[in-house]
């Protein structure tokens, strides 16, 4: 069990907070309904002459109803995709301190590489021989990722950082396998991300959790009571979701090599030590790389994952096909043949347009750059931590790494909760920051700033941060505040619980708003 | 027929060779509203430690560990239908399993009341 305390239904305060306005609009913030609740019969955005009368061949088959599409305008459903974008909160809009996830600015250099006719248009299925340039991009960042890592090869084509972890632990089970070494056991420590454990039980393992100790890190006497014989591997993060460095790495590699077991790096917080720390260097064996966090490319709904993965010289030859390798006429592609390769993960190659974006970044950077991405990402994380430990409660002694680990202690006896808290970061303008992740500490605030923000950015939100504390922490009639917040957002608080015990997946016809035809929306 | 804890917080009662296990009634108020729950099959034998259920609040979805090891005899249906009743009465009506205790001596390494009332304090 773990030992979160946390509401999930909305306080009584929230849901008395209506508009007072004719509309039901909030100023510029429109109330929006639903295409299906807007659309009428015979509304379009196009005239159409009728359809000629020509016999068809459907028989029987043809349809008697009708099929139920909404009836708009085109200004209708330019305004409605608007107003829902202008309701999403994005990098673009502002601060996204999400911990774990580094939302990191994404540059628009990438966006204009990504679009060149050359890369944008290309088709997978065209002959290598026309898309060479296509192929150099994936070699020549598979070279960058080999050579920040100090790996001697990379999968290229998992699609996520979770695909990652799926596509190592099937090197590493491949890697057993091919030494007739049957093991059952994955180790990873109780402050995983929880795609750790998932990946292993996918993989077939069970998964054993390791504690941490009172600093934060993998209790070393405790790993080595759980090696054994049937351990495949161990999943570490470092730096870790607590925001620390795992200064024990390479003693963690020497107990797990030393076991026969490998040693899988989730890379999901790279983004501290690229370019300062090569993981190849640490005995790790395996690790994927969140494209889309330390490499700036769009996600969190903005685009897909791209998690490739580097690995060493004992897993290198189960890498997954396909993979570029240079032949005689150019670059071509493994696609199958008589490797020890795994088999394939994903069709295609992988993110073409995530591996555009990521090449970008680092050529934008260079090498130097790189390494100043991990500096300024942790003295801003450092920054938020030292201006904020006074009067919030810092999880454990600093220095931290990218990301900044609070807990709830600030908030005893205040009435006030970490959701509640984070909740009031909404009104402020803000994303609220990773809220009870990881388990290991009590209702967790994990605040990642990222290298993207400026210094004033980060005092306006430690500012906002502070004033909210101060706030939680002198009670009173601010209590009800938090417990009610959001108040100022197009809706307020969600029941949570009513929405997992019951939830609503789908519209029908007459449950909101306008009702349309029953037999045409069925 | 006293009850004894674990750390992970479930609870577990000895009636003649069949044992019944649950979540304490503090696990199901920090785990805050019960959503869902997942019981093991009949049959299924589980090592001392070993995950038996796992249960979901909105917040998090969380392992229940057998206290001790046995088989599974019996599983509770009606925290499957209704799994507010975990909320509601967590060392009661709402147990998860029970088990054919394999080693009842097992027990004996678990708290009592007393010791699982100043374990929390601890917390």
């Amino acid at each position: 069990m773990n030992r979160q305390g946390r509401p999930t239904t909305p306080h009584a305060a929230a849901n008395s907070a209506a508009t007072g306005t004719l509309t039901g609009n909030r100023g510029l913030q429109m109330e929006e309904a639903l295409l299906f609740e807007m659309g009428q019969d015979g509304r379009t955005g196009v005239d159409l002459p009728d359809a000629p009368k020509v016999k068809d061949r459907l028989g029987g088959l043809r349809r008697a109803g009708k099929i139920g599409l909404p009836g708009l305008s085109e200004p209708q459903v330019i305004r409605h995709f608007v107003r829902l974008s202008q309701k999403n909160y994005s990098i673009d809009a502002g601060l996204y301190p999400l911990g774990s996830c580094t939302m990191k600015h994404n540059p628009r250099l990438n966006e204009k590489m990504a679009r060149l006719p050359g890369l944008g248009d290309v088709h997978p299925l065209q002959p290598v021989s026309t898309v060479q340039g296509a192929l150099q991009v994936i070699d020549t960042l598979a070279g960058w990722l080999k050579t920040l890592t100090g790996m001697p090869a990379v999968a290229m084509s998992p699609a996520a950082g979770a695909h990652g972890e799926l596509c190592g632990l099937m090197a590493i089970r491949a890697a057993l396998k091919a030494r007739g070494d049957v093991r059952k056991r994955i180790l990873a420590p109780e402050s995983a991300h929880g795609t750790n454990p998932a990946t292993a039980a996918l993989c077939g393992y069970t998964v054993d959790p390791i504690p941490a100790t009172a600093d934060g890190r993998v209790d070393l006497e405790a790993l080595q009571a759980k090696l054994g014989p049937d351990v495949a591997a161990i999943m570490l993060t470092n730096p870790n979701t607590c925001g620390l460095f795992e200064r024990d790495i390479k003693k963690v590699a020497d107990m797990v090599h030393a076991a026969g077991a490998f040693f899988y790096c989730d890379g999901a917080n790279f983004n501290a030590i690229v370019g300062k720390v090569r993981p190849g260097d640490l005995g790790i064996d395996c690790m994927h790389i969140n494209l889309h966090k330390t490499f700036s490319t769009p996600h969190g709904g903005g685009g897909p994952g791209s998690g490739p993965v580097v690995l060493s010289d004992s897993l290198k030859d189960f890498v997954p096909v396909p993979y570029v390798v240079h032949g005689k006429d150019g670059l071509t592609l493994v696609e199958s043949g008589d490797t020890k390769s795994f088999g394939r993960m994903k069709s295609f190659h992988g993110q073409m347009g995530m591996f555009i974006r990521a090449l970008a970044y680092m050529m934008s950077h260079g090498a130097d750059g790189l390494k100043r991405v991990a500096e300024d990402s942790v003295l801003s994380a450092n920054y938020v931590l030292a201006s904020l430990k006074d009067i919030m409660s810092p999880s454990f002694e600093g220095p931290c790494m990218h990301e900044a680990l609070f807990d709830d202690r600030f908030l005893k006896d205040t009435g006030v909760t970490t959701l509640d808290f984070a909740k009031a970061m909404i009104d402020e303008g803000y994303h609220p920051m990773t809220v009870y992740f990881p388990l290991v500490v009590h209702g967790a605030m994990l605040i990642e700033p990222t290298e993207s923000e400026s210094k004033d950015s980060v005092d306006t939100f430690v500012n906002t941060l502070r004033g909210l504390a101060e706030k939680a922490i002198a009670g009173g009639e601010n209590v009800a505040m938090f417990q009610a917040a959001p108040q100022l957002t197009p809706r307020r608080r969600l029941d949570e619980t009513r929405a997992a015990r019951s939830p609503v997946l789908r519209w029908k016809p007459g449950s909101n708003g306008a009702p349309i035809d029953k037999a045409a929306a069925e | 027929m006293t009850t004894r804890y674990s750390k992970d917080h479930e609870w577990i009662r000895l009636e003649g060779d069949v044992a019944t296990v649950g979540i304490s009634d503090y696990a199901q108020s920090q785990l805050g509203d019960v959503v869902f729950v997942d019981l093991p099959a009949k049959g299924k034998t589980v090592d001392a430690g070993a995950e038996v259920a796992v249960v979901e609040s909105v917040k998090a979805a969380s392992e229940v560990y057998a206290p001790a090891g046995g088989e599974v005899v019996e599983t509770n249906q009606a925290i499957v239908d209704d799994p507010s009743l975990v909320n509601r009465a967590a060392q009661t009506d709402g147990w998860f399993v029970k088990l054919k205790l394999s080693n009842k001596a097992e027990l004996d390494a678990l708290m009592d009341q007393a010791a699982y009332d100043a374990y929390l304090k601890t917390l």
